[in-house]
C-alpha cells in the first residue's frame, strides 16, 4: 500500500506445511506424492474400527526444528486433541490436532526487502502446532451432481500449522514474508514447501484499519481468504480483497464485530474473491484430549540438540556471507534465496578463488544466469566449484580476458569438460608475459603515431593497439596489452 | 469328565498329553454351541469349519512333533468387538453388519500365535454400551441360570457362553464393568486388567481412556493362563504399558497370609440386595480364613462414579463413533429410500445430499442406546457445556483416582459386590436408561482410576442366581488379584456349579 | 457447576443431533429430549463438588513420550482398503457430491 492510501491493510497468515517424513504422522504408510489413489493407506489412516495412532518421532523433531527456527517458545509439556467434524476426506470423523497446549508458541520471523520496497517487518508467530492432514476429495465438475471420489493417500500426512499475528501491512509484504518462510523451512529440511503438490498451503485473514476524522480507527470485518495456489495468488487475492473491502466500507460503513468472520474463496482465473457459504454448526469442533495418544515432554537438552543440528537459518546466513566474503547485502540475499546448496557451492568456490566478491560476481552473472535459463539446479550444474575456480583463477591471472573467460565458461557448461580441455578444443592457448611483451614491442615499432600520442599524455590512444594485437594473437588479454604498451612507451624515455 | 466341563488349564494339559485331540475338544464345544445357542443367543457368529480346520492342523503339528503355542487346541470365544480377519466384526450393530476387518486385533493375533482355536464371536450390547446385553441389534442373550433373565453386559455373550459350557474361555472388554458385571451375574470369573496391560489395538473403541480387554473363564487359574498370552506391550498401541508380563500361573500358589483387604462401608448403602450383601460378607470371611486381614477403607467419591462415567464415556464415544458415517465402510442409507425420517432439525431439508447421507445412515445404523450416548457426549463437549460437564467430570475423575491411590496406601486389595442385585429380568430396565446406568455402580471406579479388578462367584441366591464378588487392586497388581481369587476358589466350589437350565440340554 | 443446568429444549436437542449427524423424527426428538434431560439432570450432581483446585484427569496413564521410528510399514492393497466401502469405483471411495476439501485446518 502506498503511504497515500486512506487505510492500512492488516494481514495475518495461517500456513500449513507438510513435513518431510518418509511415513505418515501416526502410521507407517508412505507420504510420497502422486501415488495411485488409496494405495498408501492402512487401518489407521483409513480410520478403521479398532485402529490406533502412534506418533512419528521424526515428524515431531521436524516440527520442533521449524518452531525453533521461528524463535518460538517450546512448551515443556504438550498433548494432542481431537477436532471433531464430519467430512468424507476425514475418515475418523475427527482430526488429531493440538488445541490448548500446542508444542510451541510466541515466535517471530522477520522479512527484509534488500531493495527497500518496504520497511523490515518482524511478524509475530502466535503458535506452531503439529497435526494430521486430511485426504483428497475429487469432484467431476462437468458431471455436476455426480459422486465425489475420495482418495485417502494424503490422510494422516504430518502437517505443521503456523499462525501469524496480524502483523503484515501489505500484500507485497505478505508475499515476501511467505517467500522467507518457505526459504527457511526448505533450508532446515522441514518441508519441500511445494505448493503445486499441496505441501504448503496458505489462508489469509485481512481487514482494513481506516482512520476517521475524529481520530478513531474504523476496522472493517475480518475476511478469511482460502484457495490460493501460489504466493502470487496470495498477493493478488490480498490486493483484490483490500480494494473490495475499501469499496464495501465506503458503501456500507460496516465494521468488525457486527458480522461473523466471513470466508471467501480466491477464484484465480477470475481474479476475484467469492463469499463461501457459512455453516452455522461447523465451528463447534468439540475439541477434547486425544485419549489414544500420550503427552510429550521436551527437555532443554533435546531443544539444544535439535538447535545444534539445525544449520544456519537464511536470516543470519545472509549476514554471515556478507561479512565473511565482503559482498554486498544484496548479493548475499540473492545467493541465500537460491537455497542451501547454492550457498554451499558459492562458499566452496569463494574459498578456492580466494576472493568472495569475484566468486559472487561469477555466481550472479554466470552460474545463476545459466540455472535460470535452463531451469536447472546447482546440484546438477555441470561445472563444479573446483573447475570454475580454475577458470576464474586464470582470468584473474590475466591468462584470458573476461569475455574469453565467458566463452570458455559457456563451453564448459555445454561439454562438461574442464578448462584445459575446453581451451585446447577451442584452440585457445594462454599467452605468456614474454609473448605479450614481444607482441607489444612489435606493435609499438609499427605504430609511431600512437607512441607519440601516448607520450604526449593521450593514454587513450593506446586503445588503437588492442585491435591489432587481437588480430595477431586472439588469445591475448586486451587489458594486459594496453598496460604493457603504456609501460613500454614510458620506459622509452 | 466331558471336555465341555473341564477347565482351560485342564484342557490345555489334556491336549498336551494327548488325552484328547484338538478336534475332539473343539467338536465337543461346537456341538454344545449348536445345541444351546438357539436358546442362549451367546454367539453372533460360529466358525465351525474354520475352528475344525485349525484344530486338525494343530493335531497334525503335535503329531509331527512340531512346536506348538501355549494354548494349543484350546477353544476360545471372542467378543464381537475384537477385529478378526476370518470372521465378521459387528459390535452387535446393524451399522457394522457383515463388516470384515482387514486386520486382527493384537489380542487375536497373540491368541492365534498361541494356537488357540476361535469358535466364534460373542453377542454383546451394541458397541459395548449397556449392562444387560439387551442393546444388541441381534437380539438379547439369555442368562443360562434363568432364561428369563439378562446375563448382564456388555460382554453378556462372552459370560453366557462360558457359563453355558459353550467355550472354556471367552475374551471380553470392560469400559465400566462390562467384563466383571456379566461375569458376576453369570457365575463365572472375569478379570479387567490394569489400563494398558492388554493392547487395545483392534478393539473397536467405545471410550478409549476406559476400555480394557480381559479374560472371562470358569476360574481365576484359567484367567491367569489366558493373561500370559494376551498381556504385554504392543508398540502399535501408544497407551500399552512397556512392562514385563509375569508368569501369572506360577504366582497363584503364594499364600494369602498378611494380605490386607479393604472393605468399603458405603458399598452397603441402600439398594444393595440383602442376599448379595450376605454373599459378600461370607466371601470376606473366606478370605480371612485364608489368612487375609480385612479393614474398612473409604472411597469418598465413589457415589460420583456413575455421573462421572456417564459423562466421560459418552464424550469419548461420540467422537469414537463418528467414523461410522456410511462413507468408507458400514451401513449407508439408500438415497431417498428406507424410512423417511422427516428429521425435525432439518425443517427445510438437509443442507446437502452428503449431510443427508450421514444423518440417515447413522439414524438407521445405530440403536437407541448408542444414539443416546452419542447425543449426550456431543452435548457435553459442545461449546458452552464443555466446562460444566466434560471438564467437570475430568476433575472428579482425578478425585476418584486419588481415592483409590489413598486407599491402596493402607490395603492391598479392595473387596465388595460387583452388582447391587443378582441377574435382573429381561426387559426390566429397558424403559429406564438411567436405572440401567446404575447397574455399573460398583464397577466404574476401577475404569476411571485405571486400576484392575476381578469378579468371581461367592454364592447363590435362594432362587439359584449367582452372586458376584469383586476385588480391585493397584495398577499392575494382577498377580495378587488372581492369587486371591484362586485362593478363594480353592476353598469354595461356587465357581464349579453349573446352571441346570442348560445343563439339561444334552450335547 | 455454579448454575444449575437449564432444562434441555427440543431445539437444543435438534442442534446436537445435527452436530452428531443423527436424523431424528419428531417423535424421536421428543423422546430424546425427555431422556437426555433426565440424564443431564442426574449427572449434574457433580456440581455438588467443589473442584476449582482439582486439575482435570483425561487419562489414567502417566506414560509420556511414546513414539515410533519413521520407518515405512506395509500398506493395504486398494482392494482391501475398499473392501467394505458402500460405494467405490475400484480406485476411490464414492460419496454424494461435496465441494472442496475440508482442508484439515
Amino acid at each position: 500500500m502506498s503511504n497515500s492510501a486512506p487505510y492500512t491493510t492488516i494481514i495475518g497468515l495461517e500456513v500449513h506445511v507438510q513435513l518431510m517424513t518418509r511415513t505418515k504422522l501416526f502410521c507407517g504408510c508412505s507420504t510420497k506424492f502422486g501415488g495411485a489413489p488409496n494405495t498408501q493407506v492402512c487401518p489407521t489412516c483409513l480410520g478403521l474400527p479398532g485402529s490406533l495412532p502412534v506418533m512419528n518421532r521424526q515428524a515431531f523433531d521436524l516440527a520442533l526444528r521449524a518452531a525453533l527456527a521461528l524463535e518460538c517458545t517450546i512448551a515443556p509439556f504438550t498433548k494432542w486433541d481431537r477436532k471433531n467434524y464430519f467430512y468424507p476426506d476425514l475418515p475418523k470423523g475427527y482430526q488429531i490436532s493440538q488445541f490448548d497446549l500446542p508444542f510451541s508458541s510466541d515466535g517471530t520471523l522477520e522479512v527484509v526487502d534488500p531493495k527497500g520496497a518496504f520497511e523490515p517487518r518482524r511478524v509475530g508467530i502466535i503458535r506452531v502446532h503439529l497435526e494430521e492432514d486430511a485426504g483428497k476429495s475429487m469432484h467431476d465438475e462437468a458431471a455436476g451432481t455426480g459422486d465425489t471420489r475420495i482418495d485417502l493417500n494424503r490422510a494422516g500426512t504430518p502437517l505443521c500449522e503456523i499462525v501469524t499475528q496480524p502483523d503484515l501491512r501489505s500484500p507485497q509484504e505478505a508475499r515476501a514474508w511467505l517467500n522467507e518462510l518457505k526459504l527457511l523451512l526448505v533450508y532446515l529440511g522441514v518441508s519441500d514447501c511445494n505448493m503445486q503438490e499441496g505441501s504448503l498451503r496458505v489462508d489469509a485473514n485481512v481487514n482494513l484499519h481506516i482512520p476517521q476524522p475524529d481520530g478513531r480507527i474504523a476496522k472493517t470485518p475480518i475476511v478469511e481468504i482460502k484457495n490460493m495456489n501460489s504466493f502470487r495468488s496470495v498477493e493478488r487475492a490480498l490486493v483484490y480483497e483490500a480494494a473490495r473491502q475499501w469499496e464495501d466500507w465506503q458503501a456500507t460503513k460496516a465494521e468488525m464485530g457486527k458480522t461473523p468472520k466471513q470466508t471467501r474463496g480466491w477464484d484465480d482465473p477470475a481474479g476475484i474473491t467469492r463469499a463461501q457459504r457459512h455453516k452455522e454448526e461447523s465451528s463447534d469442533y468439540r475439541y477434547f484430549p486425544e485419549p489414544d495418544l500420550v503427552p510429550v515432554t521436551v527437555t532443554a537438552e533435546q531443544i539444544a540438540s535439535i538447535r545444534n543440528g539445525m544449520g544456519e537459518p537464511p536470516v543470519s546466513l545472509r549476514k554471515t556471507l556478507a561479512s565473511k566474503w565482503t559482498i554486498s547485502p544484496y548479493d548475499a540475499d540473492v545467493l541465500v534465496n537460491q537455497g542451501r546448496e547454492l550457498v554451499d557451492y558459492f562458499e566452496d568456490l569463494a574459498t578456492r578463488v580466494g576472493e568472495g566478491k569475484v566468486a559472487s560476481n561469477w555466481m550472479q552473472q554466470d552460474v545463476l544466469r545459466i540455472l535460470n535459463e535452463t531451469n536447472g539446479t546447482v546440484a546438477a550444474f555441470p561445472i563444479r566449484p573446483a573447475g570454475l575456480a580454475d577458470l576464474i583463477g586464470r582470468v584473474m591471472k590475466g591468462d584470458f580476458d573476461t569475455s574469453r573467460g565467458r566463452e570458455i565458461f559457456a563451453e564448459m557448461v555445454t561439454s562438461g569438460r574442464p578448462v584445459d580441455e575446453v581451451v585446447a578444443s577451442m584452440g585457445i592457448s594462454a599467452v605468456s608475459d614474454d609473448d605479450v611483451i614481444a607482441l607489444c614491442r612489435e606493435l609499438l615499432a609499427a605504430n609511431p603515431k600512437i607512441v607519440a600520442d601516448v607520450k604526449s599524455g593521450k593514454e587513450q590512444a593506446a586503445a588503437g593497439l588492442i585491435g591489432q594485437a587481437k588480430k595477431k594473437n586472439p588469445n591475448v588479454n586486451p587489458g594486459k596489452v594496453r598496460a604493457t604498451c603504456i609501460d613500454l612507451i614510458r620506459g622509452m624515455d | 469328565m466331558q471336555p465341555i466341563e473341564m477347565s482351560a488349564v485342564d484342557l490345555v494339559a489334556a491336549l498336551r498329553q494327548g488325552d484328547i485331540t484338538a478336534v475332539q475338544c473343539t467338536t465337543a464345544f461346537l456341538d454344545r454351541i449348536e445345541a444351546t445357542n438357539g436358546t442362549i443367543n451367546a454367539f453372533l457368529a460360529v466358525d465351525r469349519d474354520g475352528a475344525l480346520t485349525r484344530a486338525a492342523d494343530i493335531d497334525a503339528r503335535r503329531k509331527a512333533g512340531k512346536p506348538l503355542g501355549a494354548l494349543a487346541g484350546l477353544p476360545v470365544a471372542l467378543k464381537d468387538v475384537l477385529c478378526t480377519t476370518d470372521m465378521p466384526t459387528t459390535c452387535a450393530s446393524k451399522m457394522l453388519q457383515g463388516f470384515r476387518p482387514p486386520y486382527d486385533a493384537d489380542v487375536v493375533a497373540r491368541l492365534r500365535n498361541a494356537d488357540a482355536v476361535f469358535v466364534g464371536k460373542t453377542n454383546m450390547d451394541e458397541f459395548a454400551m449397556g449392562g444387560s446385553n439387551e442393546n444388541s441389534a441381534f437380539g438379547p442373550v439369555r442368562n443360562p441360570w434363568d432364561l428369563s433373565r439378562a446375563p448382564g453386559g456388555s460382554s453378556g455373550g462372552s459370560a453366557a457362553c462360558v457359563a453355558g459350557d459353550m467355550a472354556p474361555v471367552a475374551i471380553g472388554s470392560d469400559t465400566g464393568g462390562s467384563i466383571r458385571q456379566p461375569a458376576g451375574l453369570c457365575g463365572i470369573t472375569g478379570l479387567k486388567p490394569t489400563y494398558g496391560r492388554v493392547s487395545r489395538r483392534g478393539l473397536v473403541a467405545f471410550a478409549s481412556s476406559l476400555d480394557q480387554i480381559g479374560p472371562m473363564a470358569r476360574s481365576a487359574a484359567d484367567c491367569a493362563l489366558i493373561m500370559e498370552t494376551i498381556a504385554g506391550h504392543d508398540p502399535g498401541d501408544s497407551t500399552s504399558l512397556a512392562v514385563d508380563v509375569p508368569r501369572y500361573t506360577d504366582l497363584l500358589d503364594k499364600p494369602l497370609a498378611g494380605v490386607r483387604i479393604g472393605r468399603v462401608p458405603e458399598h452397603y448403602a441402600e439398594g444393595l440386595d440383602p442376599e448379595v450383601a450376605k454373599g459378600v460378607d461370607e466371601a470376606f470371611a473366606v478370605l480371612k480364613a485364608a489368612g487375609a486381614t480385612v479393614h474398612d477403607v473409604k472411597l469418598p467419591h465413589a457415589k460420583y462414579g456413575i455421573p462421572t462415567y456417564y459423562l466421560i464415556a459418552p464424550c469419548e464415544a461420540s467422537s469414537n463413533l463418528a467414523r461410522y458415517d456410511g462413507a468408507h465402510y458400514g451401513h449407508r442409507a439408500e438415497p431417498g429410500k428406507g424410512h423417511r425420517a422427516e428429521p425435525s432439525q432439518q425443517a427445510d431439508g438437509f443442507e446437502s445430499p452428503l449431510v443427508e447421507m450421514y444423518c440417515r445412515s447413522r439414524a438407521e445404523g445405530f440403536g437407541p442406546e448408542v444414539k443416546r450416548r452419542i447425543m449426550l457426549g456431543t452435548y457435553a463437549l459442545s461449546a458452552g457445556y464443555y466446562d460444566a460437564y466434560y471438564a467437570k467430570a475430568l476433575r472428579v475423575r482425578r478425585l476418584i483416582r486419588q481415592d483409590y491411590l489413598d486407599a491402596f496406601q493402607s490395603v492391598d486389595l479392595i473387596g465388595g459386590p460387583v452388582s447391587a442385585t443378582p441377574a435382573f429380568k429381561l426387559g426390566e430396565k429397558t424403559d429406564d436408561p438411567l436405572a440401567m446406568y446404575l447397574v455399573d455402580l460398583y464397577t466404574v471406579g476401577t475404569n476411571l482410576a485405571g486400576v484392575g479388578g476381578i469378579s468371581f462367584p461367592c454364592g447363590f441366591t435362594k432362587s439359584g442366581l449367582p452372586i458376584g464378588f469383586q476385588l480391585q487392586a493397584p495398577p499392575l497388581a494382577e498377580p495378587l488379584l488372581l492369587q486371591a481369587a484362586d485362593r478363594f476358589q480353592r476353598l469354595t466350589d461356587w465357581h464349579r456349579r453349573r446352571p441346570k437350565t442348560t445343563g439339561e440340554v444334552k450335547a | 457447576m455454579t448454575t444449575p443446568p437449564q432444562p434441555l429444549t427440543a431445539k437444543d436437542v435438534a442442534k446436537v443431533a445435527l452436530l452428531a449427524r443423527l436424523a431424528l423424527s419428531e417423535s424421536d426428538l421428543e423422546r430424546m429430549t425427555g431422556e437426555l434431560s433426565k440424564i443431564v439432570g442426574f449427572v449434574s450432581m457433580l456440581g455438588e463438588l467443589e473442584t476449582s483446585d482439582v486439575a482435570p484427569l483425561a487419562h489414567p496413564l502417566d506414560t509420556q513420550n511414546v513414539f515410533r521410528d519413521d520407518v515405512p510399514a506395509a500398506s493395504l492393497s486398494t482392494a482391501e482398503a475398499l473392501q467394505s466401502a458402500p460405494r467405490h469405483d475400484g480406485e476411490c471411495f464414492l460419496v454424494p457430491a461435496v465441494l472442496g476439501d475440508s482442508g484439515a485446518a
